[in-house]
């Protein structure tokens, strides 16, 4: 069994590994023996009712939660490790519940700070900000003053931007109208196709159902059911941003360091 | 070595991105200059309502007592203003989540407190001119020793603003961050407190060129916070 346990945490086509994974929040057991498994290319939705711990799965597989106790790795790095913990933070993009935007700088402001941060060519955030309706008066307007849903989609924005090789998107939806939707399920559908992954937690359970290959249920920190879905799946391997080649939405795959 | 070269270069670049991006976000929304100046000026001039500028203090050179304790109450008018500075800088961060993001884009937690460090001294050095001219002109004082003014200034700035970001970043993950953060640091400026009055004496009194130990007592305490922030401020961010 043990043996089992270790064979499925070293197999290669495991985005994310998780056993019996604990993780705490303010010393309460928000995960209590989570396992989970993603291979490469696949889409999951997560699903579970408010407190199932949803957001902590999502907090743990970005890095930002140490793991308390389990097994755990995320694109080959050990979540009980800082240092790896660091490498998956970079190599992940994570759509929280918060926008992670600064309200007194301007929507190209925001976007231009975290291609900088991020060491990102700021030449793609033009053709990102039209896919995403934010060209035109939106551009300089200051944060503060959007709407929940322009929020949210310039919080997609950024994500866009980074190109990570692991999606984990929390109430993607939330505050979005119907274009913003299909907008997100078009990214998401756009990343799949060049190899990255994705993990997504949503109470919109019919909409999720069409983008995600598999459906995880979570109840009381831990997983209840899954069961496989219509939506995307594997199509080929991750493209790296420094590799140069063209992406569907107009831009290229390369970045570099950028001169704020 | 070259490897260490690099890291150093990305941190002071990444560090002078997050002070960029603070002070533009001060700029835009004008706080330190609407709120946080008006209230060390008024700070000042309380000041000098409450204390009689009649009292003559005695000794060589006759000085009222309001002039006599100028230097204290410039760096406590400093320091009670500072901790809105330090407090509005992470406010920014905590608010929507940010300081996960930047964690999240593998920013170097030393360059996060350096750029904000860098950001928080620059809103102070203008709070130190400002309160400072309006203490000449109420406190009636004069500056004998400029250099020495100087250097205290200087290194008491970059001592409060490092202080305060580190403090700051211990309470970040705490509920009650807003009460807790001055509990914490205002013990912690106590000594830097003394040493930045006793030296500012030097500045306006002595005249026998003396009263460098002080500036340069000041300029070591300036060095520990830096290296001690820069140096727990990533175990400090993972545990907030």
């Amino acid at each position: 069994m043990a043996q089992a346990s270790e064979d499925n945490l070293n197999s290669t086509d495991a985005i994310i590994n998780l056993q019996d994974a604990i993780a705490l929040i303010d010393n309460y057991p928000a995960l209590s023996g989570m396992n989970f498994r993603l291979e490469q290319g696949e889409t999951v939705h997560i699903k579970g009712p408010n407190g199932a711990g949803k957001t902590t799965l999502l907090s743990l597989m970005a890095g930002l939660l140490p793991l308390h106790s389990g097994q755990g790795q995320v694109l080959d790095n050990d979540l009980s490790d800082l240092g790896d913990r660091r490498r998956i933070r970079r190599l992940t993009g994570l759509l929280s519940h918060e926008s992670s935007l600064y309200d007194e700088l301007t929507v190209f402001g925001n976007l231009k700070f975290w291609c900088s941060a991020n060491k990102v060519e700021h030449e793609i955030i033009d053709p990102i900000m039209d896919r995403l309706g934010l060209s035109g008066r939106l551009r300089n307007l200051k944060v503060s003053s959007l709407s929940a849903g322009q929020r949210r989609r310039t919080s997609l924005a950024v994500i866009v931007c980074r190109r990570p090789r692991l999606w984990l998107l929390d109430e993607p939806y939330s505050g979005l109208d119907e274009a913003g939707q299909n907008l997100v399920d078009a990214f998401v559908q756009t990343a799949v196709t060049f190899g990255a992954s994705v993990v997504f937690a949503s109470h919109d359970s019919d909409r999720a159902k069409k983008l995600a290959s598999r459906t995880v249920e979570m109840q009381g920190g831990r997983l209840k059911t899954q069961k496989l879905d219509s939506g995307s799946h594997k199509t080929r391997d991750y493209i790296p941003i420094e590799s140069g080649e063209p992406l569907p939405d107009g831009t290229h795959s390369k970045g570099g360091n950028a001169n704020d | 070595m070259v490897r260490i070269v690099k890291e150093a270069t990305l941190m002071i670049r990444d560090a002078l991105l997050i002070a960029k991006k603070d002070v533009r976000v001060e700029i835009s929304s004008r706080v330190i200059f609407g709120q946080v100046l008006p209230f060390s000026l008024l700070i000042l001039i309380l000041f000098g309502l409450a204390i009689s500028s009649d009292l003559i203090v005695t000794g060589d050179a006759k000085r009222t007592v309001l002039e006599q304790v100028s230097p204290g109450l410039f760096w406590l008018a400093i320091v009670f203003s500072s901790l809105f500075a330090v407090n509005r800088s992470f406010k920014i961060e905590s608010d929507n989540g940010n300081l996960d993001a930047l964690r999240m884009a593998g920013i170097d937690p030393a360059a996060i407190f350096l750029g904000k460090a860098l950001a928080i001294s620059l809103l102070i050095f203008i709070l130190d001119l400002f309160v400072g001219a309006l203490a000449v002109v109420i406190f009636n004082a004069s500056i004998i020793d400029f250099s020495i003014l100087g250097v205290t200034v200087f290194a008491a700035t970059i001592s409060i603003s490092m202080s305060g970001t580190l403090y700051a970043g211990i309470t970040a993950g705490s509920r009650s961050k807003d009460t807790l953060m001055p509990l914490l640091l205002l013990p912690t400026m106590a000594p830097m407190l003394l040493i930045a009055t006793r030296s500012t004496e030097a500045a306006l009194f002595s005249e026998d060129q003396t009263g460098w130990g002080w500036p340069m007592l000041l300029s070591v305490l300036a060095f520990l916070y830096t290296g001690i922030g820069m140096l727990s401020f990533g175990a400090l961010m993972e545990e907030s």
